[in-house]
């Protein structure tokens, strides 16, 4: 079949790798229909994720129908033909932590688990497409995809719903949901989002649907800006403005009650000074991340406010302002999304019309284009914010 | 070499002691044990590859048998690496399963035999009981040892990197994989 993969930093493949087959009683194969690139490929690419090897297939959003399934998986669960999202992380829905709905964290699906046990202190669970330190497993910018626990993860949609509605089920449209969610927001609140990603426009979404009295992006592209404020929030442009000036104008001086960093490990900044320093210590790997977004929420933080974090970050970082976290009583909440958890309360949100996940896509393309698509979507060309791809 | 290693399983003490009381069920999880068979009352004999396809074989007696709760066992007669091991089950706080607590003690020979045993079971003896016992978890909670395209060796885990690349095995790979 033919499969996206990584060929070295900052270069992937649209290469013929062998088919998927059954490697456990609980797997099934899916035959993707649409899948799609996410800002975590980026940092694999980018090479800021460790323990990526050459050939790897990428992709973590997808879904398709499920062509064969193993011995472990009882007709009621799951059936050839069915159609179906799979969340990006591997859960085996048994252990504590499946429990208690943290799926991404699950203790039992990541085979590397001792190697990312000496990395995080702890394992976390496996993902599609996600290097080795969260499994190995290949991912789903292919033909088909192996699914393991396919009686736990994957979400099937009876409904006439197109695949562009609930494609981002599998992803960022949960972890948008659950970067506000993290933020207990009343409906008194102003929420900052950092980010005007898929992903943070996702956040701002749901921050609304959840109650917030206001929602403000911050982003230096003009057209992801424009894109929040065609979807109704306040706007601001970190390239030609003062970040926490302008947010303490639009609070009465208090500063936003909540803030979502929905950026990561690559953010930039628009003070040359700190972006040289993080890019030196990044490049010598004496700090592994650049986390500009994130000091910058929790120095804009309203005091006893919510910073919750979704972008994601790999390795260390230096200059985090422990004192203003401490001192002004700031919550600090973060974490892969529990993906699972969202499935049907979100895909019922869908289908009410109060979330729309399709606002987000400006480029529909086939998988071979696969280079493309990362190209543009990095380099914020052709106004790209979310490329579907489609085998 | 004495080594203690936990993990918590999501499953009854009663159900975590049955499985392990079984010591047939030990090579499921275990990598190094080719088998393990009850030959008599508390009497076991165990069988696990050594470096170059030699096999390692040795009987053993149970010493401690408390159901629900421990179990302890030690080589008898000849054998060339002289072992002993215990295990015990207790419930963890608010039901979460069983905390399950391994120690393994054993006496590698010297000469070249012992320097190639020693690499063999590996420069960090402790990292594979670890990872013994997270298999064993993997089989109590899901049934299998879990498998991925980049580690799909199940109980054979390899841990070097790199590993294979993160892509579907060829029907030739799959083959070796399933072998044995
Ligand atoms: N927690 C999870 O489960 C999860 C899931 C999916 C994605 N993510 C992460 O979410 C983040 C966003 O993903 P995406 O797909 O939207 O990526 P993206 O790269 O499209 O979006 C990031 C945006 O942040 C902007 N940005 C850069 N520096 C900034 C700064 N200092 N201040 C404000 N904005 C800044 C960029 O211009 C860009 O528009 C990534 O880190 C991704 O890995 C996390
Ligand atoms: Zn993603
Ligand atoms: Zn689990």
């Amino acid at each position: 079949m033919r499969a996206n993969c990584f060929a070295g930093r900052n270069s992937v493949e649209v290469r013929d790798v062998p088919d998927p087959s059954l490697l456990s009683r609980r797997d099934a194969i899916v035959r993707v229909t649409s899948t799609a690139v996410c800002g975590s490929d980026l940092h694999l690419v980018d090479g800021y994720v460790p323990s990526m090897q050459d050939g790897d297939v990428l992709g973590h959003e997808f879904m398709g129908e499920v062509v064969e399934v193993g011995s472990g998986i009882s007709g009621d669960t799951l059936r050839v033909g069915d159609r179906v999202v799979v969340p990006f992380p591997i859960a085996c829905g048994s252990c504590n932590a499946c429990a208690a709905e943290m799926y991404s964290c699950c203790e039992n699906s990541n085979p590397n688990a001792a190697i990312a046990e000496k990395m995080f202190g702890h394992p976390v669970a496996g993902i599609f497409g996600y290097s080795h330190l969260t499994g190995g497993y290949a991912g789903g910018q292919a033909e088909y995809v192996r699914v393991p626990f396919a009686d736990v993860g994957p979400l099937k949609i009876e409904s006439d719903l197109t695949d562009e509605q609930v494609l981002f089920l599998s992803d960022i449209l949960p972890t948008g949901w659950m970067g506000a969610e993290m933020c207990d927001i009343r409906s008194s609140d102003v929420v900052a989002v950092w980010g005007a990603g898929p992903v943070g426009q996702f956040a701002m979404d749901s921050a609304r649907v959840l109650g917030a009295h206001e929602v403000i992006a911050i982003d230096r592209e003009p057209y992801r800006l424009e894109m929040a404020a065609a979807a109704g929030h306040t706007t601001i442009n970190f390239d030609d403005t003062d970040v926490r000036t302008r947010l303490l104008e639009l609070t009465g001086g208090r500063g936003p009650d909540k803030c979502i960093d929905a950026v990561g490990l690559e953010a930039t900044h628009g003070s040359a000074s700190l972006q040289t320093y993080d890019r030196v210590k990044q490049a010598v790997r004496s700090e592994t991340d650049r986390p500009h977004a994130l000091r910058q929420a929790i120095l804009s933080c309203r005091s006893g406010g919510t910073v919750s974090v979704i972008g994601v970050y790999g390795g260390f970082i230096d200059k985090f302002p422990a004192g203003a976290w401490m001192n002004r009583s700031l919550t600090l909440r973060t974490g892969q999304a529990h993906v699972h958890r969202y499935l049907e309360p979100l895909l019922r949100r869908i289908e009410a019309g109060e979330l729309d996940p399709t606002r987000v896509i400006t480029h529909r393309l086939s998988l071979e284009e696969a280079p493309h698509a990362f190209d543009i979507f990095k380099n914020k060309q052709e106004n790209c914010e979310k490329v579907v791809l489609t085998p | 070499m004495d080594m203690l290693a936990t993990t918590t399983v999501r499953r009854e003490p009663s159900d975590v002691y049955d499985f392990w009381h079984d010591f047939a069920n030990l090579p499921r999880f275990m990598t190094h044990l080719d088998s393990v068979v009850e030959t008599g009352p508390n009497a076991t004999h165990w069988t696990a590859t050594a470096p170059f396809g030699q096999v390692v074989e040795w009987d053993a007696e149970t010493t401690e048998d408390v159901p629900g709760s421990s179990i302890a066992w030690r080589s008898v007669g000849e054998s060339l690496v002289p072992n002993q091991g215990k295990v015990w089950f207790v419930p963890a706080p608010g039901g979460q399963g069983t905390e399950v607590h391994v120690v393994l003690a054993y006496h590698l020979p010297g000469g070249a035999i012992g320097k190639a045993a020693a690499k063999y079971f590996g420069e960090e003896p402790h990292q594979q009981l670890d990872d013994d016992l997270r298999r064993f978890k993997q089989v109590m909670e899901t049934g299998e040892v879990v498998r991925s395209d980049g580690a799909p060796w199940g109980k054979r885990a390899r841990h070097e990197f790199p590993q294979r690349a993160a892509q579907p095995l060829s029907a030739d790979e799959r083959a070796e994989v399933f072998a044995s």
